[in-house]
């Protein structure tokens, strides 16, 4: 199956890499440039996406760990898992020793996720290569992506120091059925209406938890929405204290309350768990879930036992992001022309990107591509019983503030949820978990000196 | 027996220099590091390393003001709960499954199966257990079937539960483990004692005290040792367990499992003064469980025991 | 005596009653295992189901097919590493606890103390200081830095020295001497037979540890071709995603688990039949 999958994908790459010879800039590099590039990543999602879209593949081997390119160099895939953090940990410490690496073993490009982006185009760091100094210009070359995709790639002082081919806008999925029985009606505007703010939600989760639903299943759900939308950084660039944003408090405030007012499932802790995937099946009471493209095919789709179709798309009460993977160049490469080609043909090149969104199902960093994918039916999803997502995704990409973001992301955004999922199920007081959440971020973050909470 | 001459003592040092070159190159190079970084400030910040800076006994002054203590006390519950039922068991099984007189049917098929679950990888055990106890899982809906149980239990949400849990789960991986090697000290004991205290008429209980125990004394010893430190050490279950977060409300945060969110950081200084501060308390408790053990000669003891074994079957006759 | 064999008949059902009990709890985890290695990952996120499913083959095709998880050779260079130290690491234990039990030297107090302090260092801090230790060395990405410390472990090395401390008089060893044979034969040839039951225990415990570690190799293996199992399965947990096939995944447990089955299984022999120990008893 897989094999087939894959040569497919390669016979696919080949004809694609004839007809698109406008992208190519093989004749442009340079002598100096090195036999082979390092690409760090923690699973094949980006190796998949080049096999299929980069013009200049020639074969992967079977394993996977090796990707010739037409001109002879080769790419060699650096896969470590993201359990217990071995990725970051393998990544920093070659990151750390590329300067005494030979050529071949030096990081030319590394992967990271919007969570601890910052960790590495942090400008003292310098270990992810300003765009600029690759010969990109983000204006201009990189035109077509959304702003917020740019800045969260950028360092303090705005430089971009990397690109994603994917954003991940995410929206409101729901149950037809339940909407019908509840609100009268399914349908996706009707329902948004319902959902378009958190005032406005409230009351439907009411209405809701009459009939016997649970409006999302857990206190999880809705974290990123609220943590998309801080004003500031968890801590300001150059200093040591973490100042808790009143939108988190906010979030602790609306899920206490949700949850013990019964709008939420009790008995689902947390995302990625047994519970919270049965969530998503047919005998489950959960009317609906906070997924970008990606949970709706990954995550959702897999959990779903019932018919096609069941499931419909519309606005959340809040526009946010949930994930994406940035293409770095590793300052130090060897093969700086490559890797130049290689983040424009997966980054800036609306063919291929709509090429991704439609074999991948990832909504891609192209403004313009997006809003035609919009009323394209083409994007219609079967899953989702031919409703075109892209129609909601769309305008919510359009929308996203991104959070100003810090070093420091990860660890807080995970520390939060864990050091308060006790008091949401009533095992600590609120101050014992205001303490505790300090206790593991100092023990995560030993610079941190002090921790500020919002009045 | 302790007639040995001289020059047989270069061999003492020939058998055992592997051993010590080994240990030197590939444990105490690194431990060195280790003891040397517990006294300097030295981290990482992103990606950017912090030190090392001297700082003195710092470290050393700042952990006693965390919550190590506590995390102390909750190893050391863990450790009742799943070690103590470990050994206890442990004991029995050994001693049932060397007693000639007890007619055990399929003595084998136990013997094999009860080390089983150490074969399993602790993560994947884990796993496995977590599909079990989860709150829609199968035991919550079988004890709801039988009508035991009301509502669904939250076995991870609280602390009672969480802390059984883990402790069973070390229980099932290592009484397999503890009685195989129980056995095998059982085993070493000369079959011409048990045939002798058979002859004086010694009940099994009797035999068990008086003659088992003291006699498999020296592996019993290792045995309360190796699991003291075991239990010192106890980490991949409650991590995998709880996420890594000792939940709830950090009551199954082990010392090792602070140790580790340490060493996420890269915090050597203070990962490194937590190791020595661990190193401390399990030498201090190993040298009273080894002075304890291993005080009385074992000759002696062994005599007193089967003088107690006659009076008593005097008194019982 | 009828009091007696009363008393004796109730021991026998207890021991039956808790050793059934104890077996089942320790088999229904294989079971469960199995079980859930026979669904699609579809099924799986549903429910546990008592019964096995239909898709033990497919699983097990999905697992020895893929590409770009050499399960194969995952099982093979685990077998190497496991094997090389459960070897390496009874050996020089028993050559080691000989050495500081059968001879009298000077420094012999000392080295005794020394491994009992070693002993109790916990294992997880010395990594990262292990780490840049073989990356000086150039055994980073090598199976060796897995199998050679092996030789130093200190807990199997007081396992062995109390057992010699039980089962080896002495007089045996001298009664060798008489008779003319090296330090290293009677070694070989009369103290290792002796110890053969804790070999075949530490054997066994040192395998399966070994096995399972995944701490130190995942630190220290980088190329694919070197990994070892409990890698390759967190390496397929962390592949597609949040998208990892649960099945795929207990089918590789499970594939992973036969191998150190078989091992114990063979070992187990050694215990199971009661190795009667030859030589002279005090």
């Amino acid at each position: 199956m897989k094999k087939r999958a894959v040569s497919m994908i390669l016979a696919a790459a080949m004809v694609c890499g004839m007809l698109a010879a406008n992208v190519s800039c093989v004749s442009a590099k340079g002598s100096d440039e090195g036999k082979v590039i390092n690409i760090y990543s923690w699973n094949d999602e980006f190796r998949q996406r080049l096999e299929a879209v980069y013009p200049e593949v020639e074969s992967t081997s079977k394993d996977g760990t090796v990707t010739k390119l037409k001109d002879g160099t080769e790419i060699h895939w650096v896969v470590n898992p993201n359990q217990d953090g071995v990725y970051q940990q393998k990544l920093d410490e070659a990151l750390l020793n590329q300067a005494d690496a030979s050529a071949d073993d030096k990081v030319d490009i590394f992967l990271s996720e919007t969570d601890y982006v910052f960790k590495y185009t942090d400008k003292d760091a310098d270990v992810a290569m300003p765009l600029t100094d690759l010969g990109i210009d983000p204006d201009k070359d990189l035109a077509d992506q959304y702003d917020f995709t740019k800045t969260t790639a950028s360092d303090a002082d705005g430089v971009q120091r990397g690109a994603t081919w994917q954003c991940c806008p995410g929206v409101l999925v729901y149950r037809r059925d339940i909407a019908k029985d509840v609100f009268g009606t399914d349908d996706p505007k009707e329902v948004g209406e319902k959902m378009k703010d958190w005032d406005t939600a409230k009351e439907s989760a009411a209405q809701l938890k009459e009939k016997g639903y649970y409006t999302f299943a857990s206190y999880a759900d809705t974290f990123r929405l609220y943590g998309n939308s801080i004003e500031n950084p968890w801590v300001e660039s150059g200093d040591s204290v973490i100042k808790v944003d009143s939108k988190i408090m906010d979030w602790v405030k609306d899920s206490k309350e949700w949850l013990d007012a019964g709008y939420l499932n009790k008995t689902v802790k947390g995302q990625w768990n047994d519970d919270w995937n049965k969530a998503m099946s047919s005998e489950s009471k959960v009317f609906a879930f906070l997924f970008p493209a990606w949970g709706i095919d990954f995550t959702l789709k897999p959990n779903w036992d019932g018919a096609e179709g069941d499931w419909a798309v519309t606005n959340p009460p809040q526009e946010y992001n949930w994930g994406g993977s940035y293409i770095q160049a590793a300052t130090g490469t060897d093969n700086p022309e490559h890797v130049k080609d290689i983040i424009l043909a997966m980054t800036g090149n609306q063919d291929n990107l709509l090429k991704i969104s439609k074999e991948y199902s990832d909504f891609t960093n192209t403004k313009s591509g997006m809003k035609d994918a919009a009323t394209n039916a083409d994007f219609a999803s079967d899953f989702l019983g031919g409703q075109n997502p892209f129609e909601y995704f769309a305008p919510v990409a359009e929308n996203i503030k991104i959070a100003p973001l810090s070093a420091y992301d990860q660890g807080c955004v995970e520390l939060i949820q864990n050091a308060f999922s006790d008091y949401f199920q009533g095992k600590v007081d609120f101050d014992k978990a205001k303490a505790n959440f300090e206790t593991a971020i100092q023990e995560r973050y030993p610079e941190i000196t002090e921790i500020q909470w919002p009045e | 027996m302790k007639k040995k001459s001289v020059n047989y003592g270069k061999w003492g040092y020939i058998f055992i220099l592997p051993f010590f070159v080994i240990y030197f190159i590939f444990s105490l190079i690194p431990l060195f590091d280790t003891v040397r970084y517990s006294f300097f400030e030295y981290f990482r910040s992103g990606i950017k390393q912090i030190g090392p800076n001297f700082v003195g006994l710092a470290n050393y002054v700042s952990l006693l003001h965390s919550d190590m203590l506590k995390y102390g006390l909750n190893t050391l519950i863990l450790w009742v709960i799943g070690f103590v039922p470990q050994i206890v068991v442990a004991l029995v099984l050994a001693c049932w499954f060397t007693d000639a007189r007890l007619k055990l049917h399929g003595k084998q098929f136990f013997k094999v199966v009860i080390y089983l679950p150490n074969l399993i990888m602790a993560s994947a055990f884990a796993l496995l257990f977590f599909t079990m106890f989860s709150t829609n899982g199968p035991v919550n809906s079988i004890l709801c079937s039988l009508g035991w149980i009301k509502e669904p239990i939250d076995f991870l949400g609280s602390v009672l539960g969480t802390r059984s849990l883990v402790g069973f789960m070390n229980f099932l991986m290592w009484f397999g483990n503890t009685t195989i090697m129980l056995m095998a000290a059982v085993m070493g004991i000369s079959m011409d004692v048990f045939e002798a205290s058979d002859l004086d008429g010694c009940n099994s209980i009797q035999r068990f005290f008086y003659i088992t125990l003291p006699l498999i004394r020296p592996i019993l010893s290792y045995t309360l040792i190796t699991s003291i430190i075991g239990g010192l050490q106890m980490f991949d279950v409650p991590q995998i367990l709880t996420n890594g977060q000792g939940n709830p409300d950090r009551t199954s945060m082990t010392l090792i499992m602070f140790l580790n969110s340490h060493l996420k950081s890269k915090n050597y200084g203070m990962a490194g003064a937590l190791s020595v501060y661990l190193f401390i308390i399990s030498a201090i408790l190993c040298f009273f469980v080894y002075r304890m053990t291993n005080d009385n000669d074992p000759d002696g003891s062994k005599k007193a025991a089967k003088k107690r074994a006659r009076a008593e079957r005097r008194k019982t006759k | 005596m009828m009091k007696d064999k009363t008393a004796s008949r109730i021991r026998s059902i207890v021991a039956h009653v808790v050793l059934i009990i104890l077996s089942f709890m320790c088999l229904f985890f294989f079971y469960v295992l199995i079980v859930n290695a026979s669904h699609s990952h579809a099924e799986l996120q549903k429910g546990f189901s008592a019964l096995p499913g239909k898709y033990f083959w497919k699983n097990l095709m999905n697992v020895a097919n893929d590409g770009s998880f050499p399960m194969f050779r995952g099982i093979l260079n685990s077998i190497i590493v496991s094997g090389c130290s459960a070897v390496l690491c009874t050996y020089f234990s028993s050559l080691t606890a000989y050495g500081l039990y059968a001879y009298d030297f000077k420094a012999r107090n000392v080295a005794f103390t020394f491994i009992m302090a070693i002993l109790v260092m916990p294992t997880q801090v010395t990594a990262m200081g292990f780490l840049r230790l073989i990356t000086k060395m150039g055994l980073y990405d090598s199976l060796l830095p897995l199998i050679i410390p092996s030789v130093a472990s200190p807990a199997v090395f007081y396992f062995m020295y109390s057992y010699l401390q039980s089962s080896l008089p002495m007089s045996l060893v001298e009664a060798a001497r008489i008779d003319g044979s090296g330090e290293f034969r009677t070694f070989n040839s009369i103290v290792l037979p002796i110890m053969k039951p804790a070999i075949a225990v530490q054997a066994i415990f040192t395998f399966v540890g070994s096995w399972n570690n995944y701490f130190v190799p995942a630190l220290v293996i980088q190329s694919k071709s070197k990994m070892t199992v409990p890698i390759l399965i967190a390496t397929l947990r962390g592949a597609d995603y949040m998208n990892f096939d649960m099945g795929k995944i207990y089918m590789m447990i499970t594939v992973a688990i036969v191998p150190i089955i078989i091992v114990y299984l063979l070992l187990s022999k050694f215990i199971i039949a009661g190795v009667t120990l030859g030589g002279v008893k005090e």
